[in-house]
């Protein structure tokens, strides 16, 4: 079998509403998380919403869209979550979005896993150009991990976070086919 | 509070979308890929005036929703035609951040400085009625007059997404611009604006 989903650490899987619901309505009670993950302001959803959401999503299928959620290879727990979203074919660029939910797989090297079999899977089976991804300047070590995958810094938007008193940057990032290909040799 | 009219300038006004009056002027200018290809990423195609108003059906729903964007049609003060569109999209009010986008539709219509002016009244409007703190515009390197036109109101390029753009067989960086609200408020106060 290929191993095209499958990392060293983590494998990307399809989410179970049935059974995966609950656990990803579980981490959004951690506000950190929240804050990590998303612009929009932290809330919580009931395992009910979420378990809609994702059959809700099946139903618009829509082809620009790629979701998994992130398995353990040791004992296939459930841990996060990774998205390829706002596909442009014709210029062949795309998003990517990731959150690890389970804190005590923070910078253990999940998440760059993760993001390696993704980026495998961006340019090898769904032949894109590039991905993009942003990061909120105080998320210092998922910008520590995208660095590693190949990664590099193509610029910020300046003071767009407001969040406890302060303002922040977005940083944006990127990565072409071709530094990643160069990695692979 | 300044009685200023924040809808009218001297060459141009701001005005609510009306598209049985518009969609046949605004369906001519998607017919020219040119200008479709200066707006967006998207593939350029021809809108028949019946889509361009179910577009416009949607976007007002969409606002009953209270969906953070406001939409213009910007309109000459001489003889009230419709010049182009100019929006505000994406907006989080937690953050105080939104997008703008205008577009002139008519190519000889351009350059005359109706663009600048409705820029200016939207940055006033994003500023001075919506508070926002900062607002983005994103274009293409093929398209060096938008960002010669967003810099003269004060942007600055934020972010070079390299070669995420693919055309005429080549590939192009795409570009973010950004103006903080302070950046704004200096500019105006510099006496830019009587």
């Amino acid at each position: 079998m290929s191993t095209l989903f499958q990392g060293e650490l983590v494998r990307l899987a399809a989410p179970n509403p049935e059974t995966d619901a609950e656990v990803m309505a579980r981490w959004m009670h951690d506000s950190e998380y929240a804050r990590l993950l998303d612009t929009a302001p932290a809330r919580m959803r009931s395992a009910k919403h979420l378990k809609a959401e994702i059959e809700k999503s099946w139903e618009k299928e829509t082809p620009d869209e790629f979701f998994f959620l992130i398995r353990t290879l040791v004992d296939d727990r459930l841990i996060g979550l990774i998205e390829l979203d706002g596909i442009r074919w014709t210029h062949g660029d795309c998003w990517v979005g990731i959150g690890l939910g389970e804190r005590e797989y923070w910078g253990k090297g999940y998440g760059t896993d993760a993001m390696r079999v993704i980026l495998r899977y961006a340019f090898t089976e769904l032949n894109l150009h590039r991905v993009s991804l942003s990061v909120f300047e105080y998320n210092l070590r998922a910008i520590c991990s995208y660095e590693k995958v190949g990664f590099v810094v193509e610029g910020c938007a300046r003071q767009f976070l407001q969040r406890d008193g302060r303002r922040w940057d977005i940083i944006f990032m990127g990565i072409l086919r071709e530094e990643w290909e160069s990695r692979q040799r | 509070m300044n009685d200023v009219p924040l809808f009218q300038g001297e060459l141009v006004c701001l005005a609510p979308p009306e598209p049985d009056r518009d969609a046949e002027v605004e369906s001519r200018w998607t017919h020219d890929a040119g200008y479709m290809r200066l707006l967006a990423p998207e593939p350029a195609r021809p809108l028949s005036p019946g889509y361009i108003k179910k577009r416009h059906e949607v976007v007002e729903k969409e606002d009953d929703k209270g969906f953070g964007q406001y939409h213009f049609v910007i309109r000459a003060r001489a003889d009230d035609h419709l010049l182009g569109f100019v929006r505000l999209e994406y907006i989080e009010w937690t953050h105080g951040a939104g997008m703008v986008r205008l577009g002139i539709g008519d190519p000889h219509e351009r350059g005359h400085g109706y663009g600048s002016e409705a820029l200016e009244l939207i940055l006033r409007y994003a500023f001075d009625e919506l508070n926002l703190h900062r607002l983005m515009a994103i274009t293409s390197e093929y398209n060096p007059g938008a960002v010669r036109f967003f810099e003269r109101a004060g942007f600055t390029v934020e972010v070079r997404q390299r070669q995420a753009l693919r055309r005429d067989g080549r590939r192009w960086d795409a570009l973010i611009l950004g103006l903080l609200r302070p950046e704004w408020e200096a500019k105006r106060k510099g006496g830019d604006h009587p």
